[in-house]
């Protein structure tokens, strides 16, 4: 933590230092294959792929689910706003304190941050489907789970997509302050350990954090882009930006 | 303590410590009033001004930005762009990258930039949606009974765009509220994240940790019940479409 104020006065250099750091940084001890960055890096992306993967089985199936039932909305659309008061330093500690600290510990903290926009997003994309274009498919014959995944699902993505993407930011974020928690094995460990990497170590570690939330946001937008149908698309360009938040904020 | 035995960490904290504080328990009642108005009771204040400033500072900006991307169609793709950009930092990784700049020390200002840059996403989304969806006919109205640019934005766009306006406040409060306990990284005295940092390096005694978390929740649905109330208040018409 940076609590050191001669810091703060000789920081001219400190981002130029933070970018060679960047390009040249240790190794540490039992890790003989990979340099200090990566290795964090890679764990970042590690526990962030496991979070994301087990609050997306929980979660999509159940907004949608519920979505397409229209029902539920006030658990659903509640747990959006309960979960985005929740405090994710606190979520990890707790978890931590009761569980303790280790892989599986963090990402039960995780999971429990990640469900609920996934929950809130997905139930509102589906929930809020015209209800005209339900009964047109309805009427020419297609059964439930049909008008659900060629009528709901694809006129949601936006929305369901939106949840994913704030899930896996709130993720990203609460894994590297999982170091402030006790749990070692991200890039949050560097952030957190000035005595041990410097100014330069800690502004490189913030830099590799962000750019890597910056690439995954950007990877998330294109497999929305893909997954949206054709004709959505160009209309999208001009819509999506309103909808996002919109419905889900209207619907509160 | 034997003279001469091992070092045996002393788990109650100091000789004054209370009876629930010695027996661990989960949550000590008597450590929480006791701590009250020599803890608790400052945090929760620096954090309530620390969100004020960070809402009302991200309020004004978006407000701004909002009404220029309302007037300019071109301003509000950059706008968007660059307000995702600044959302998508990770939260410790924006707090730490300040400390790199020069003349930004750990302070208060360092604290409020990420809070507000955080909160322009939604509150730039919202408003500048809530201007848009006003119906063209209300527009038209208003023109046709002589009413200025002016006059319109303040008394039919505005008033029109408060639903919007209120949820995207509601939004951006409760995250700040959320948000703001990792301020405490940067500025090591201010706000609840204070006591949940001591709460976390206290290994044995969480009492601290679940006052200070809990008392940031109910921070958060209390702001959040302040706004829905504004927004009945803001918006009388709605209510008697409702009755």
């Amino acid at each position: 933590m940076g609590t050191d104020a001669g810091y703060v006065g000789n920081a001219m250099n400190s981002f130029v230092d933070a970018v060679k750091f960047i390009f040249r940084n240790g190794q540490i001890p039992g890790q003989p294959h990979f340099t200090t960055l990566t290795y964090y890096a890679l764990g970042t992306v590690k526990i962030t792929v496991f979070a994301m993967g087990i609050s997306l089985v929980i979660a999509l199936p159940l907004g949608v689910w519920l979505g397409h039932r229209h029902r539920g909305s006030f658990v659903a659309i509640n747990l959006g706003n309960i979960g985005r008061a929740l405090p994710s330093l606190v979520v990890l500690a707790v978890a931590s304190a009761f569980l303790g600290i280790g892989l599986n510990e963090v990402l039960v903290a995780l999971v429990v941050l990640a469900v609920p926009p996934i929950i809130t997003n997905a139930y509102v994309g589906i929930d809020e489907v015209d209800p005209d274009l339900v009964d047109a498919a309805r009427g020419m014959g297609m059964t439930g789970l049909q008008v659900l995944r060629q009528v709901e699902m694809p006129l949601a993505v936006p929305l369901l997509m939106a949840g994913v993407r704030t899930a896996t930011l709130f993720v990203i974020s609460t894994t590297t302050l999982a170091a402030y928690a006790g749990y070692g094995d991200s890039l949050g460990e560097v952030v957190n350990n000035e005595a041990g990497y410097h100014l330069s170590g800690v502004l490189g570690a913030a830099i590799c954090i962000a750019a890597m939330a910056i690439v995954i946001e950007v990877v998330l937008a294109l497999v929305q882009r893909a997954l949206t149908p054709e004709p959505l698309r160009r209309a999208e360009q001009l819509a999506l930006p309103d909808e996002q938040f919109v419905p889900a904020i209207e619907a509160v | 303590m034997k003279g001469g035995g091992p070092v045996i960490p002393n788990f109650g904290g100091s000789a004054h410590a209370l009876a629930c504080q010695k027996a661990n328990r989960l949550f000590c009642w008597d450590w929480f009033s006791s701590n009250w108005s020599g803890t608790l009771w400052p945090a929760l204040r620096q954090h309530v001004l620390l969100v004020l400033i960070a809402v009302v500072a991200g309020f004004a900006i978006s407000m701004v930005l909002a009404l220029f991307a309302h007037r300019y169609q071109r301003v509000e793709q950059p706008v968007t762009w660059f307000t995702s950009f600044l959302y998508t930092i990770p939260s410790l990784a924006f707090f730490e990258l300040l400390l790199g700049i020069p003349g930004l020390g750990l302070n208060l200002v360092t604290a409020e930039i990420p809070l507000v840059a955080y909160t322009l996403l939604i509150l730039f989304r919202n408003i500048l949606t809530g201007l848009r969806n006003v119906p063209t006919e209300v527009l038209d109205a208003a023109r046709g009974m002589g009413m200025s640019r002016r006059q319109t934005l303040l008394r039919v766009e505005l008033p029109l765009a408060m639903p919007a306006i209120i949820a995207g406040l509601r939004i951006a409060t409760v995250s700040t509220v959320a948000l703001a306990t990792i301020a405490v990284l940067v500025d090591g005295n201010y706000g609840l994240g204070k006591p949940i940092l001591d709460g976390i390096g206290d290994y044995y005694f969480k009492t601290e940790l679940i006052a200070a978390g809990a008392l940031a929740v109910l921070l958060a649905i209390t702001a959040d019940g302040l706004l829905v109330g504004a927004q009945r208040l803001l918006t009388p018409w709605a209510r008697m479409r409702a009755t």
